[in-house]
């Protein structure tokens, strides 16, 4: 019983991480997420979900390198002047994706092969800027490596179910294995670009109808 | 591959946003006011000549000769912050007119991931100097139409009443597929 009234009172720290830390991460995860949220990195969320395990290697570099990203950010913080910090930021961030490129090509080279540029194009996803700049810049390395994890899993979960609908409709499997019978054909426009925008837009309405939340009047 | 046919592709048929997703941001962000987009779509397209050709030199004469093909992530986002800053400040001097109307962008056309993404698509193609040249100024008007078009569908949204809770977003990204299967329209007639 105890134990129901503190879920219902996040702010007590029952969990692994305590108070504020929760509520960061919490933030970035559900109330602040990238996509429906924030609605930032838009480009590989919709050019990446055709297919499950796309979207999921994609969210998984994107997470490591925030994380990463973060990290370094936070601890150098007071050391990038302040004039040039964009700059910095974005020549930590390319190396970063240079790496996971890097490994991709080694470890994933199908999946390498279907990113395609999209890999190199985390560069330019406004969620890692947006983090360092707003976040890791004057935040604790412990507290920014939170952030960016619940930020980073927000990305995850939105992608992934943005890709298990595409897929399931666009091509009738799951992870590559077909799961709906043969007689039904799949909806071939939900892989294609169209069904993309479709698809975002609906998760968006279904999302904010969840959420209760009031958008600024449309 | 012909020059006009990589031009007329670019524009229509892999169109740079409703194809490739490139550059949602502001697409997202600004089209709702038409003004705001067609000066955000000039400096798109300006920037994304210049850096296309200036990568496709660096790339060719810098990086492949030296071996330092791993590099070139790094070096494009260099080269593009570089060439914006000096067209901010060229434009700013010589034709305050133009600033007026899009010099304000071009700082954060640095983070456009079209921009980025032209030059990446130029290197996956092995496109030739020309062949680049005109698929950047493609691929520049090809977002430039896209964000007039959705610009213009959206402030007929005033006369329309969609769910609310679609929210500005969630709207823009229906019309966007509806546009995207318009374009879609144009690829049996070329394709890169």
């Amino acid at each position: 019983m105890s134990d129901n009234v503190q879920l219902k009172t996040p702010k007590k720290g029952y969990r692994l991480l305590s108070g504020k830390s929760w509520m960061v991460f919490k933030e970035g995860l559900w109330h602040n997420n990238p996509i429906f949220g924030m609605m930032l990195g838009l480009c590989s969320t919709l050019a990446v979900t055709n297919l499950m395990s796309n979207a999921l290697v994609m969210s998984l570099s994107v997470t490591i390198v925030l994380i990463v990203n973060s990290i370094i950010i936070s601890s150098l913080r007071n050391f990038i002047p302040d004039r040039i910090r964009m700059i910095a930021y974005m020549l930590i961030i390319s190396t970063l994706v240079i790496a996971i490129d890097m490994v991709l090509k080694i470890f994933l080279p199908d999946i390498s092969k279907a990113l395609g540029a999209y890999v190199a194009l985390i560069i330019t996803n406004c969620i890692i800027m947006g983090r360092a700049e707003a976040y890791a810049s004057n935040n604790s390395i412990g507290i920014s490596s939170v952030d960016a994890l619940g930020v980073g899993l927000g990305y995850t979960f939105s992608l992934m179910i943005i890709a298990t609908f595409r897929e399931l409709v666009g091509f009738g499997s799951l992870f590559g294995y077909q799961v709906l019978p043969e007689p039904l054909s799949p909806m071939k426009i939900f892989s294609i670009p169209p069904g993309a925008f479709f698809t975002l837009g609906v998760f968006i309405l279904i999302i904010n109808t969840i959420r209760g939340h009031k958008e600024d009047d449309a | 591959m012909n020059i006009l046919l990589i031009l007329f592709a670019s524009i229509l048929t892999s169109n740079i946003a409703l194809t490739y997703f490139l550059g949602m941001c502001p697409f997202v962000s600004i089209s709702k006011n038409i003004q705001v987009a067609s000066g955000m779509g000039m400096a798109v397209t300006m920037v994304m000549t210049l850096t296309a050709v200036a990568n496709w030199l660096v790339n060719n004469y810098v990086l492949i000769p030296l071996g330092l093909g791993y590099m070139q992530f790094l070096v494009f986002i260099v080269t593009i912050a570089a060439i914006v800053q000096i067209l901010e400040i060229v434009i700013d001097r010589f034709f305050p007119a133009l600033y007026q109307s899009f010099g304000i962008f071009l700082p954060l056309i640095t983070v456009n991931c079209a921009i980025l993404g032209i030059s990446l698509f130029m290197v996956l193609r092995s496109f030739g100097l020309l062949q680049t040249f005109f698929y950047g100024l493609g691929s520049g008007i090809g977002w430039f139409l896209a964000i007039i078009t959705i610009g213009g569908i959206r402030k007929r949204l005033i006369f329309s009443k969609p769910p609310r809770r679609f929210g500005e977003t969630g709207i823009t990204a229906i019309i966007a597929g509806l546009m995207a299967l318009a374009f879609i329209g144009f690829t049996g007639v070329a394709s890169l």
